[in-house]
């Protein structure tokens, strides 16, 4: 269920893509988009009741300094959040990029709309 | 858990004002309640480091976001493209979504991560070997610090250069050079 509702996410951030004809409501769709995989792929990691992947003192066994097995067998994923991690900080990147577009678009067309610009010169 | 559905629940909610909005501001400001509950949701998903990146990014985004869009005197917009091209566009959307929902069939029910269904993960290495064969406390910090630390460099060099080619697009000499033909 959580699944579906986050793939609804993801479709909505694609119709905008795909309807809309303003250039920063496009870059929204994206954005959108962006946000509902980054949480699709930390809801694969989750556990039920989980602690967050962090080791504590009170996780650590005292008497032979090995981690104890409730830590084991209830952490969450740490990879797809290690890689996550990345994901959001490119999108960043991505999104300033798109915006200076748009922006010289604005600057040059005075419009954002993309049916009017046709005025393509090298 | 009952909290999390909530936010989704306001995630999907503030998504779809986002898309459908006139005005473009309201639609960045909407973009910013995707990236805070979201931030929210991730806490409770216990992914601390992703909530506070989050947050970090989502404000530097929504300055970006708002760089664009106010002072500019068309942030108004009118009509959609042209209603067959939606109606088919929508159709299209809505067929995918329907037989992308059954891939989900195949996944384990919410709430088992998908790494302990398989024997012998790297995630399960990374969870039983990650504190003595790193010393990082944070696991998430030792696998993109330690484990997969090229991954990390990559990522420096993907932001270095979409940062290159922003800094490219708005310079002043290019802008000189677009304002007057020939």
């Amino acid at each position: 269920m959580p699944y579906a509702l986050c793939f609804l996410l993801f479709m909505i951030g694609l119709y905008c893509v795909v309807v809309k004809k303003n250039m920063v409501k496009i870059v929204i769709g994206i954005l959108v988009m962006e946000y509902a995989v980054n949480l699709f792929l930390i809801m694969l990691g989750y556990r039920m009741g989980g602690v967050a992947p962090i080791v504590g003192q009170s996780e650590l066994d005292p008497s032979t300094g090995g981690l104890l097995s409730s830590f084991l067998n209830a952490s969450v994923d740490p990879l797809p959040q290690a890689l996550v991690l990345t994901s959001i900080v490119i999108s960043l990147g991505s999104l300033a990029l798109m915006i200076s577009v748009c922006v010289r678009v604005y600057g040059k067309y005075g419009t954002f709309d993309i049916t009017e610009i046709r005025r393509l010169k090298g | 858990m009952a909290v999390f559905y909530i936010l989704l629940l306001f995630v999907i909610i503030a998504a779809i004002i986002a898309v459908e909005t006139k005005n473009l501001l309201s639609a960045v400001i909407c973009v910013g309640a995707i990236g805070f509950g979201g931030s929210l949701m991730f806490l409770f998903l216990r992914a601390p480091d992703i909530a506070i990146t989050q947050i970090v990014v989502e404000v530097m985004g929504l300055i970006i976001l708002i760089r664009a869009t106010i002072s500019r005197d068309l942030t108004f917009i009118s009509g959609d493209r042209e209603f067959f091209g939606t109606v088919v566009s929508v159709v299209i959307v809505f067929v995918i979504f329907l037989a992308g929902i059954h891939v989900f069939d195949t996944l384990p029910d919410f709430g088992t991560a998908v790494f302990t269904q398989v024997p012998d993960t790297a995630s399960q290495t990374y969870i039983e070997e990650g504190l003595e064969r790193t010393g990082a406390a944070n696991l998430v910090a030792a696998v993109i610090l330690d484990f997969r630390a090229y991954d990390t460099l990559g990522e420096a060099t993907v932001l270095f250069t979409a940062i290159i080619g922003a800094m490219v697009i708005l310079r002043g000499k290019s802008r000189k050079l677009l304002e007057d033909p020939d």
